[in-house]
C-alpha cells in the first residue's frame, strides 16, 4: 500500500498559483525598483529623441572666451574648455549614447538569431564550428577583445558598433541555439514537420515567440553594458570621435582640464550613471516579470 | 483506561497549523486540532496518504515548521512544558539533545560536502565538553550500533558514497547519538527498496528493545506500522480520524478511511486481483477545509449528514477511537460504551 | 579528475588557438598592409620596408602563420618595435601592476560582498534585505570608470588625501598601498554588489535544503547552520561565476587604469591602440586571453576539488 513519496516541508502546503498580473507592465509597476528604472529609461529617452529642441545651444558652438565657466542661468552646467555649452553636450550625448546602444544591440540580435539558427539547424560539424567560435569569443576579456579590432579597423563610431555587435552575438546566439535543440525534439514541432509544415512556419510560429521574452530580456540587461563601453571607449579616444558630443568624450575633455572645472567630470557622470542605472533596473524588473531564471549581469 | 496522573513524555493537544496563502491565497489548514501522545517505551505510528498532514505534524512535535506555518490553536508539550512558546534558543536546546528526528530522504538529509564524520560528531554539539575526538569516537560507535560494517571508515566518507540503506542507517544513528527521550523517525523505509526497508525494520524492532525512550513513527505504509508500532493515529485531511492499538487497528478498524487503507495494502490480498485495489477520489483541498467529513466524498457510506455535518469524536473499544458518525461503540467492550471515557480532542492516553 | 582536468586545459587550448587564428586573419583581412598602418604618416618605403622585414610580413602567410604560432608557442609574442624590446618582456614588466590591482579589488570586493549576502540571508525578507538588494544592483550598474574619475575629483583632488596618479615607487610599500586603494575600489565596487547576490541567491536555495533542516533539527546554533552548513554549498557556485567573471575585472583595470595613470596592461594597450602598435596589442590580448583562460580552468578544477559530489564524477 504505498502512496506517492510525499513532498517535502512546505511545499505541500504553499499555494502554486502565478502572482496575479495585470501584464508586463502592470507587474513591472508594482515592483519600485522596475518603476525607478522605467520613469528613468523614459526620461534619457524623452530627452534624447527631443535633444535638438531641449538643448539651449548648439553643442559644437566654440566660443573660447567663456571658456571654464561655472553654472550660470546661460549655461545650466557651466561650459568646457572651448566655451561649448556642457548642458548641451550632455543632452545631445543622451543621442548618441542611445542610438549607439539601439543600434548596435538591434543589429546584435538579428545577427545572433541568425546564427543560433544556423547552428541549430545546421549539419552537426557547422554547429561544433559555431559553438567553438561563440565560446573563443566569449572567453575574450570584452574590453582586450575592443582594443584589438579597434587597433585593426581604426577607431570611430562604425568600429564601435562592430565591436558591440561582435562581443554580444555569442550571447545571443547561444539562447537562440539552445532554444531551438529544445524545440528540435519536442513533440508539437514533430507533429507539424508530421503534417508537413515548412521549416519556415515552425520558426516563426514557434520558435520566434518562444525565444522572443528571453532574447528581449538579455538585450534590455546588455543596453547598460554597451552604454558603458561606448562612454568608456569614447573617454579613452577610441570610441565616438570628436567633436561629436558623447558622455565619453566630456568626461575626457574634464579629465584633461581636471585642474580648471573638476565639476566637469562630475556634470558628465551625472547622466550616465542615471542612464546605466534605469536600464539595469528595468533589465532587472524585466527579468522578474518575465523570466526569473535567467541569470544576473555581470558587473561592469 | 484511567485517566493519565502525570503529563505524557510529549504531546500535541488540540494543535491546529496553517499555511498562508500566497498572494491573499486563503491560508491552508494543514491540520486540525490534532491531538496525539507518547510516553516512554512506547512506538506510537502516524500513518496517512501524502499530503495529509503528517510532516507537518512531525515537524511541529521538533519545532522546525517552516516560515510560512502559523499554530493557530493547541499546543506541543514535552514534559509538559510548552515547546512551541519557548524562545528559539530553548527549542534548540531541546533539539538533537532530547527530541531527535530521524529525517526521511537520507539522501539529501545530509550535508554533501562534509563527511557523515564531521557531521555526526557536529551533532552533538551539546557535549562540546567532551572533545571533538571523543564525540567522533561516539559517532563510530553508534554507527556500528545501528549495523553500519567498519564504521570508522565510513565516518571519512562523504554521503553520497554511502548506499541508500547505509545513509539511512547513518540517520538513524545521528539522531540516536545523543540517547533522546524522544526519536521521531519521519518515513524511515520510504526512499528504501523492500529488501532494505525489511533490514531498517528489522534495525528500528531491535533497537526498541534497550532503547527506553518514545519512538514515532510517521509514515504511509501500513506494513510498517504494523511490524513496529504498539498505537497508531490514523490522519485524513490534517485530522486524527481513528486512533487504536495496531491489533485493534488491523482486526477491528472502525473508520472507513482505515478500512479503506488496509483494503488496499497489498501484502494483505489473498487471491489474485486485477486491478490493485485503490481509494477512489483524491484527498480534499483544504483552503478552506470542507464543512462535513473530509472523507465523505470518497466513503462508500457516507450519508447525507457526513457533507454537512462534521463528525464527532467516538469511542468504539479501549484505546480505540474514531470521527466517524456511522462508528458505533462495540457492545461487548463496557469501557467503550462511555463516550465521556475520550477526551473530545480523541487523544486516548 | 586527472583525465577532467586534462581535457579542461586542451579545450582551454583550443580555444586559445581559435582566439590565435581570429586575431592573425583579421590583421589580413582588413585593407592596406599593417606596416603603413602602424607607420601612418611618417612611413617612408625605407622604413615600410624595414619594419615589414622585422615584423616578418614579407613572408608568404602560411609561413608568417606558422612562425606565428610557433614563436608563440616557444612565449615569444613579437617585437615591440617602438621601444625595441620583446613583446613578452614589455607585458611582463607591468603585468604585476594589473594582478596587484584585480587580486586588491577582487579581495575587498569579495570579503565585502559574501558577508552582504549572508546578511540578507540572515534579515531576508525584512527592509535591510530589500535595501541591500537595489544597492547590490546599482553598485553593479555604475560604471567603474565613472566611479574612478568621481573618487578621484572627490578624494585626490578636493580632499587630497589619496594619490591622484601612479602606482607608488618600487620598494615604496606604503606608498604602493596609497596608490591602489582608489583604482581597487572603483574596480571592485561593482564586485560587491554582484558577489552579494550571488551568495544570498545561492544561499537561499541551499537553506532550503533538507541538510539545513537536519542541522537545525540537531539543534546547531544558527551561525555553524549558516557558516558550515550552508555557505560550503552555497559558495560553490559563486567560485565559477567569479572566476568568470575576472575577464570584467581586467576589462574595468583598463578604464580605471588610464584614469589613474597606473602602469598596467590597461595603460599599456590603450597606448599601444592609440599608436596603432599593433605587436604590443596583439601579444597583450594574447597574453590576457591565456591568463584568463587560466584562470576559469583553475577555478573549474578548484570547484571539482571543493564539492565531493563532482570529484567523484570525474573520478569514475
Amino acid at each position: 500500500m504505498s502512496f506517492a513519496a510525499e513532498p517535502a516541508l512546505g511545499a505541500t502546503a504553499t499555494a502554486r498559483r502565478p502572482p496575479p498580473g495585470r501584464g508586463v507592465l502592470g507587474r513591472l509597476a508594482r515592483d519600485p525598483m522596475g518603476l525607478a528604472g522605467l520613469v528613468l529609461v523614459c526620461l534619457v529617452v524623452g530627452v534624447a529623441l527631443f535633444a535638438p529642441w531641449l538643448a539651449p545651444q548648439d553643442p559644437t558652438r566654440i566660443d573660447v572666451a567663456r571658456k571654464f565657466q561655472g553654472p550660470s542661468l546661460a549655461h545650466w552646467a557651466g561650459t568646457d574648455q572651448l566655451g561649448r555649452d556642457l548642458l548641451s553636450r550632455i543632452i545631445h550625448g543622451a543621442r548618441t549614447a542611445l542610438s549607439i546602444a539601439l543600434g548596435a544591440t538591434g543589429i546584435a540580435g538579428a545577427c545572433g538569431l541568425i546564427l543560433g539558427l544556423v547552428a541549430g539547424y545546421g549539419p552537426r560539424w557547422l554547429d561544433a564550428g559555431l559553438v567553438l567560435v561563440f565560446d573563443a569569443l566569449s572567453s575574450l576579456p570584452m574590453v582586450m577583445f575592443a582594443m584589438a579590432v579597434i587597433t585593426v579597423v581604426g577607431p570611430g563610431t562604425g568600429t564601435l558598433i562592430l565591436v558591440i555587435v561582435l562581443v554580444s552575438v555569442p550571447g545571443y546566439a547561444r539562447l537562440i541555439r539552445a532554444q531551438t535543440l529544445a524545440l528540435k525534439g519536442a513533440d508539437f514541432v514533430l507533429a507539424e514537420r508530421c503534417i508537413g509544415a515548412s521549416g519556415t512556419r515552425i520558426v516563426l510560429c514557434h520558435l520566434l515567440p518562444n525565444v522572443a521574452g528571453p532574447l528581449v530580456i538579455l538585450i534590455s540587461m546588455d543596453i547598460p553594458v554597451v552604454i558603458m563601453l561606448e562612454a568608456g571607449l569614447s573617454y579613452l579616444n577610441l570610441g565616438v570621435r570628436p567633436p561629436t558630443p558623447s558622455w565619453g568624450n566630456i568626461l575626457y575633455d574634464g579629465y584633461t582640464s581636471l585642474r580648471f572645472a573638476p565639476s566637469m567630470i562630475i556634470a558628465a557622470g551625472i547622466p550616465l550613471i542615471l542612464a546605466t542605472l534605469g536600464f539595469t533596473f528595468l533589465g532587472e524588473g524585466l527579468r522578474d516579470a518575465l523570466d526569473p531564471r535567467l541569470g544576473y549581469g555581470a558587473p561592469r | 483506561m484511567s485517566a493519565p496522573l502525570i503529563a505524557p513524555l510529549i504531546e500535541a493537544a488540540g494543535l491546529s497549523v496553517a499555511y498562508r496563502g500566497e498572494d491573499g491565497a486563503p491560508p491552508l489548514q494543514a491540520l486540525r486540532a490534532v491531538s496525539i501522545a507518547a510516553e516512554a517505551g512506547e512506538v506510537v505510528g502516524i500513518v496517512g496518504e501524502s499530503g495529509c498532514g503528517k510532516s507537518t505534524l512531525a515537524a511541529a512535535l521538533i519545532g522546525l515548521l517552516p516560515g510560512n506555518a502559523v499554530v493557530t490553536a493547541g499546543t506541543v508539550r514535552f514534559r509538559g512544558t510548552d515547546f512551541l512558546a519557548l524562545p528559539e534558543a530553548g527549542r534548540r536546546g531541546l533539539r538533537g539533545r532530547h527530541i531527535a528526528m530521524a529525517f526521511q530522504d537520507p539522501m539529501t538529509a545530509f550535508s554533501p560536502v562534509l563527511t557523515i564524520g564531521t557531521q555526526l560528531t557536529d551533532f552533538q554539539h551539546h557535549l562540546a565538553g567532551q572533545g571533538r575526538a571523543a564525540r567522533r569516537a561516539r559517532a563510530g560507535a553508534m554507527l556500528a550500533r545501528v549495523g553500519i560494517a567498519d564504521a570508522a571508515r565510513v565516518l571519512d566518507h562523504y554521503p553520497h558514497e554511502l548506499s541508500g540503506g547505509m545513509r539511512q542507517r547513518a540517520a538513524i544513528a545521528a539522531a540516536l547519538l545523543m540517547t533522546p527521550e524522544v526519536l521521531i523517525a519521519d518515513e524511515p523505509t520510504t526512499a528504501l527498496d523492500v529488501t532494505m526497508e525489511a533490514q531498517i525494520i528489522h534495525l528500528l524492532r531491535e533497537l526498541r528493545r534497550d532503547y527506553h525512550g518514545a519512538i514515532i513513527v510517521v509514515t504511509h505504509h501500513l506494513g510498517v506500522v504494523g511490524e513496529l508500532c504498539d498505537r497508531v493515529h490514523v490522519l485524513y485531511a490534517g485530522e486524527v480520524v481513528e486512533t487504536a492499538l495496531v491489533d485493534d487497528l488491523y482486526h477491528r478498524p472502525a473508520h472507513p478511511y482505515t478500512r479503506a487503507l488496509i483494503a488496499c495494502d497489498p501484502a494483505g490480498l489473498t487471491g489474485v486481483t486485477r486491478p490493485l485495489p485503490t481509494i477512489p477520489g483524491r484527498v480534499p483541498e483544504l483552503a478552506p477545509p470542507p464543512p462535513g467529513c473530509a472523507f465523505a466524498p470518497r466513503c462508500t457510506l457516507a450519508t447525507a449528514r457526513c457533507h454537512i455535518e462534521a463528525p464527532p469524536w467516538v469511542a468504539v473499544g479501549p484505546g480505540q477511537g474514531a470521527r466517524c458518525h456511522e462508528a458505533r461503540p462495540r457492545g461487548c467492550d463496557p469501557g467503550g460504551t462511555d463516550p465521556k471515557g475520550a477526551d473530545a480532542n480523541g487523544a486516548i492516553r | 579528475m586527472l583525465s577532467y582536468a586534462i581535457r579542461r586545459v586542451l579545450l582551454a587550448f583550443l580555444i586559445l588557438f581559435v582566439v590565435m587564428l581570429a586575431m592573425y586573419g583579421m590583421v589580413f583581412l582588413v585593407p592596406g598592409d599593417p606596416a603603413s598602418v602602424a607607420l601612418g604618416p611618417r612611413a617612408t618605403p625605407e622604413l615600410k620596408a624595414l619594419l615589414t622585414a622585422r615584423m616578418g610580413l614579407d613572408q608568404p602567410v602560411a609561413v608568417q602563420i606558422w612562425n606565428f604560432f610557433r614563436n608563440a608557442a616557444a612565449g615569444d609574442l613579437g617585437f615591440d618595435v617602438w621601444s625595441r624590446r620583446p613583446v613578452l618582456e614589455v607585458i611582463l614588466e607591468v603585468f604585476p601592476r594589473t594582478l596587484v590591482l584585480g587580486l586588491v579589488a577582487l579581495g575587498w570586493a569579495v570579503g565585502l560582498g559574501v558577508a552582504l549576502g549572508c546578511l540578507a540571508v540572515v534579515w531576508r525578507g525584512r527592509p535591510v534585505d530589500r535595501l541591500l538588494g537595489v544597492l547590490s544592483v546599482g553598485m553593479i550598474a555604475v560604471p567603474s570608470f565613472v566611479v574612478a574619475l568621481y573618487s578621484l575629483v572627490i578624494f585626490s583632488v578636493w580632499l587630497g588625501w589619496l594619490p591622484a596618479i601612479g602606482a607608488g615607487e618600487r620598494g615604496d610599500f606604503w606608498g604602493q598601498a596609497r596608490a591602489v586603494v582608489l583604482p581597487a575600489f572603483a574596480v571592485g565596487i561593482g564586485w560587491v554588489g554582484y558577489t552579494a547576490r550571488l551568495v544570498r541567491a545561492a544561499m537561499l536555495e541551499v537553506m532550503g535544503a533538507s541538510h539545513i533542516r537536519t542541522a537545525r533539527a540537531f539543534g546547531l546554533p544558527e551561525r555553524i547552520v549558516v557558516t558550515k552548513y550552508a555557505l560550503r554549498v552555497a559558495i560553490i557556485p559563486a567560485i565559477a561565476i567569479i572566476a568568470v567573471g575576472l575577464g570584467g575585472i581586467l576589462s574595468s583595470a583598463v578604464f580605471v587604469e588610464t584614469v589613474f595613470s597606473r602602469p598596467g596592461i590597461g595603460t599599456l594597450i590603450t597606448g599601444a591602440v592609440q599608436k596603432r602598435n599593433y605587436p604590443v596589442v596583439m601579444g597583450t590580448v594574447l597574453f590576457m586571453t591565456a591568463f584568463y583562460l587560466l584562470v576559469v580552468t583553475l577555478a573549474d578544477l578548484l570547484i571539482a576539488r571543493l564539492d565531493p559530489r563532482v570529484r567523484d564524477v570525474l573520478r569514475g
